[in-house]
């Protein structure tokens, strides 16, 4: 299959391990993977914040630049809920019918990286071996508006070796929240120490999840506490889904300190 | 038009408020115990019922359907209630309500040859939306709140903290002093018991003494001109029964076409508030009844900015809320601050649209940003009313105030996002920027971790890390290992 | 003065509402079409048969810690005397309209509502009521305010309320108690339990107003 991929703006420029990880493992699948040059953001960032004119124009690059990909992954289910939930929204809102039209063509042929594997591909076996025990944090996103419900879980239990352990309090919101996460920093940090409770106490040796987002800010509260201390690390799913026998995916890989990719 | 809410006028922006109450460990621990209990009561009586997404649907298209055709239902109601005996008034804002309600207690008093007049009062957020005990007050008139909790809030001369368990941030010692300050005892056990045992009796002395009551009503019933109102203490039958004079304010919001309607609510409302399959006690009247309860009777319909939200179906949807605080139970936000923080008497996920609405953009304009938009809100909302939605609606409307002044147009942030639109909108500059960060971030840098970031940054880093930069960026990484084709797509080549 | 107010706030409402491009294709038919295609897919009638009904019932009254006596009509005098022994109380308060079959003739003084005083109404710790219909999913009495079910006060004031139910007014939902009711404009309470309060710590307290016990006859 012809596979276009939209990695998303912070995926691209802080978490680009997660964008290879994709690329690689739907290759080493049989796929082709395209990725327009061109692309930058889905605009959610803008809408979310209240800047709604300004995000219009991002949403009709973000248009154009997948008009004929067939198929779109999103590792970012954030990115994916601002699509489906907004963009059809924004075309109204602006009286663009030609706007809607290109919204309602490309909605059907947009999947979060989770919804791809399983609902697109048909496959929770990806043929990944990671033998480590893992805890998942359903992002609120991917949770309760993509309704993605068990997929990652049962794309985790598939992996080789992985000891899969369920989180409590899982499905609290982790406090990133956007720009949430700096305009209102102190109660998103507090939101953040109750996640971290939750995480740690499961004592599993990484956290995955759908969005970079939550992760980073669950990295970032465990790294001001510990540091590089051994501790659990924050993950993408994707990269656990890369992980494979020749080359498997270490804590090392994703230490702060010393860090190549 | 003066517009009131509380006091949301004078109350400083969510952060600040809220900064001081995360240091409250005792609020914070009370907050933390009443969301969590009754969140696990609500879910637990919720999980009983196979029809609970039906009923929401069904509750949804009540609301949707009443408001679309609300001049409608506010005349049936109003014809319906005179023809039984009730007297309809009608205010357009805050001062307007209050203003009629002193005439109408005035009257009541010489009637009843009451020099000092007194009323008693069963719990209504209209009513401190309006501010109408100050009102009173000033007029030489006492008002006496019945609720537990709102005696307690009133006695403590504080404010409410939750919509339905709003002296929450109290605990029973707290309560034992204020009893006994304010009820003229000389002792008082220190049991939950105890307390209420007092108030049972320190009450019903005023409700039969007192013939002025006030209440505000859950629903408006059109159809037949009835007047609902929902409790679980039975100061509110006290209230509604025992005085000769009742004046009943309602938000024009609460109609409900049909009496068969309550079938939907009275499902939906106790489950939602308090996590009970039916609240222990429901009064439903009509008007007056000859020697039966207050042989004179009042509503007074409110307005105090709700048609201001009737343009617009996701502001029209807000005034679905039937005041359940269900949102506030789930809320991450509100389980972290308490209802303080909100800094108006409509606090959690539905202060955070309706505040900001009925003041007309006015005031309480942080509360739309006082979300992490999590969804879990619209999740338990009986009325389905869409919260995350609405507070981006309002952000939207909010930032294109601020756009239309010159320190809204220059401020940080503003300025950040049209920087951050350009480059999403030539992605050779965004490419370059990216570029240029990663150059610019060794200034930053240390052990792998970004510090002392100026600007909207610094509120990340002041209570989390932030990774430095990666080496190379995802595209960059992509034009190394595949071969470039012109159109982007995959070929052989390796890290 | 209200007269403006009540022409501003309407008007204003009709003025918002057109001002909603939307509205339009929401609103083209007369409330009363539209009321009627309002979507109920929820329960509003029985899924549990009769003996299951009352059984429910019963288990919700239990919750409350009411008591439950089983009896028939004739038997109801005896009851109530037996409840009012078991609560050391001599004065009973009853409806105008209440059979005088239901009472008790010794050891009891009734006292009939004929338009009472508030003293005299205050006084008696005891009432006794039929009711109009009950609800078994949640344990609910519902009363609709009359001659013989008393006014709202004489179920309020007193601390102990004895109820007459015939198995027949137990219903399961809400919907099909709702549809019991047809003096709709009268006063009308549902009483699911005795009052209580959370306000306090989260301790749910039971009895705060309103009567604190309840004796349910059933027929």
């Amino acid at each position: 299959m012809r596979i276009h991929l939209f990695i998303a703006c912070y995926n691209d420029t802080l978490f680009p391990r997660t964008g290879m990880a994709v690329v690689n493992l739907l290759e080493r699948l049989g796929h082709e993977v395209v990725f327009p040059t061109n692309q930058t953001c889905c605009g959610q960032m803008h809408y979310n914040t209240g800047y709604h004119a300004e995000a219009l124009p991002i949403v009709r690059k973000l248009l154009h630049e997948f008009l004929d990909a067939e198929t779109i992954v999103v590792p970012s289910a954030s990115c994916v809920a601002m699509m489906r939930d907004h963009y059809e929204l924004m075309a109204h809102d602006a009286n663009d019918l030609h706007m809607m039209g290109d919204v309602k063509s490309f909605l059907p042929r947009v999947f979060e990286f989770s919804e791809l594997l399983t609902d697109k591909l048909g496959i929770t076996d990806v043929g990944a071996y990671f033998p480590h025990r893992v805890t998942y944090h359903p992002s609120c996103h991917s949770l309760r508006l993509l309704n993605v419900g068990d997929r990652p879980i049962r794309l985790l239990q598939a992996v080789e070796g992985l000891e899969y352990t369920q989180m409590e309090g899982s499905d609290q919101c982790c406090g990133f929240g956007g720009t949430f996460a700096v305009k209102n920093a102190e109660v998103s940090s507090a939101m953040l120490a109750d996640k971290i409770g939750c995480v740690k106490k499961t004592n599993a040796e990484f956290v995955a999840a759908l969005d970079n987002s939550c992760l980073m800010q669950i990295d970032g509260g465990l790294h001001r506490e510990m540091g590089s201390q051994d501790r659990i690390r924050p993950v993408h799913l994707a990269e656990i889904l890369n992980s494979t026998r020749e080359n498997p995916l270490t804590a090392e890989a994703l230490a702060w300190e010393g860090a190549t990719a | 038009m003066s517009v009131r809410v509380g006091h949301t006028a004078e109350k400083p922006a969510f952060p600040i408020l809220a900064h001081e109450l995360l240091q409250d460990d005792q609020t914070r621990r009370n907050v933390r115990h009443a969301t969590d209990v009754i969140r696990n009561k609500r879910a637990l009586r919720v999980a009983e019922m196979p029809d609970w997404q039906d009923l929401r649907t069904t509750a949804h298209a009540i609301k949707t359907h009443t408001l679309l055709h609300l001049p409608h239902y506010l005349e049936e109601f109003e014809r319906n209630c005179i023809r039984a005996g009730g007297q309809v008034h009608w205010a357009r804002d805050a001062d307007e309500a209050n203003t009629i309600a002193i005439r109408l207690i005035r009257h009541a008093a010489e009637r009843l040859a009451v020099e000092h007049p007194e009323v008693i009062k069963v719990k209504t957020m209209t009513s401190d939306e309006i501010g109408m005990n100050r009102a009173l007050e000033q007029q030489g008139i006492t008002p006496w709140e019945t609720d537990l909790a709102d005696m307690i809030v009133q006695m403590g001369k504080d404010e409410p903290s939750h919509i339905v368990v709003p002296a929450l941030h109290k605990n029973r010692h707290q309560v034992r002093e204020l009893f006994l300050q304010n009820m003229g005892l000389t002792e008082l056990g220190t049991e939950a018991e105890d307390l209420t045992g007092a108030a049972r009796h320190y009450l019903r002395k005023k409700f039969l003494e007192v013939g002025i009551g006030i209440s505000g009503a859950n629903f408006a019933i059109a159809e037949t001109g009835s007047v609902c109102v929902v409790e679980s203490e039975g100061n509110g039958r006290m209230c509604v029964t025992m005085p000769k004079t009742l004046i009943t304010l309602i938000g024009i919001e609460k109609v409900i076409p049909k009496f068969d309607d309550l079938e939907v609510f009275l499902q939906l409302l106790p489950r939602s508030a308090t996590g009970e399959r039916m609240n222990p006690y429901n009064s439903i009247w009509t008007g007056v009844t000859p020697a039966d309860g207050p042989q004179e009777f009042h509503v007074i319909l409110l307005d105090n900015g709700r048609t201001r939200m009737m343009a617009n179906v996701r502001e029209r949807e807000t005034l679905n809320c039937i005041r359940c605080g269900a949102c506030l139970n789930q809320c991450p936000v509100y389980r972290e601050t308490g209802g303080h923080a909100y800094g108006s008497i409509y606090s959690g996920p539905i202060g955070a649209i309706l505040s900001p609405q009925l003041n007309g953009m006015k005031y309480s304009r942080s509360l739309p940003y006082a979300s992490s938009l999590c969804g879990a809100c619209y999740e338990v909302c009986p009325v389905k009313i869409n919260i995350p939605e609405t507070l981006i609606h309002l952000r939207g409307k909010i930032v294109a105030q601020d756009q239309n002044t010159l320190s809204g147009k220059l401020s940080q942030e503003s300025m950040g996002m049209k920087m951050a639109a350009h480059l999403f909108e030539h992605p050779k500059q965004y490419e370059a920027a990216q570029r240029l960060a990663r150059t610019g971030q060794g200034l930053f840098e240390k052990d792998g971790k970004l510090v002392n970031l100026p600007g909207m940054a610094a509120g990340w880093t002041q209570y989390r890390d932030l990774r430095a930069l990666p080496k190379q960026s995802f595209r960059e990484w992509w034009k190394r290992s595949h071969t470039d084709r012109g159109d982007g797509s995959s070929g052989v080549g390796d890290e | 003065m209200s007269n403006d107010a009540r022409f501003t706030v309407l008007d204003t409402i009709r003025r918002q509402l057109a001002a909603d491009p939307d509205v339009e294709t929401l609103i083209d038919d007369s409330p009363e079409e539209a009321y009627a295609r309002i979507p109920r897919n929820y329960q509003r009638t029985s899924k549990l048969n009769r003996e299951e009904t009352l059984e429910l019932f019963y288990d919700r009254l239990r919750d409350y810690d009411s008591e439950l006596v089983f009896t028939d009509e004739a038997g109801i005098a005896k009851a109530v005397a037996h409840a009012m022994r078991e609560a050391n109380e001599t004065l009973l308060l009853v409806p105008a309209g209440v059979p005088q079959e239901w009472l008790p003739q010794n050891d009891v003084e009734v006292r009939r509502d004929f338009d009472l005083p508030l003293q005299p109404l205050e006084e008696p710790r005891v009432v006794l009521t039929p009711c109009t219909v009950a609800i078994a999913m949640s344990g609910t009495i519902i009363l609709e305010h009359s001659d013989e079910q008393g006014r709202r006060a004489a179920t309020l004031l007193p601390d102990h309320h004895i109820c007459v139910l015939w198995r027949d007014q137990v219903v399961e939902t809400i919907a099909e108690a709702l549809q019991r009711i047809t003096h709709r404009t009268s006063p009308i309470t549902t009483i699911a339990g005795p009052s209580a309060t959370s306000d306090i710590e989260m301790t749910r307290i039971r009895g705060v107003h309103g009567p604190r016990r309840l004796t349910a006859i059933i027929l």
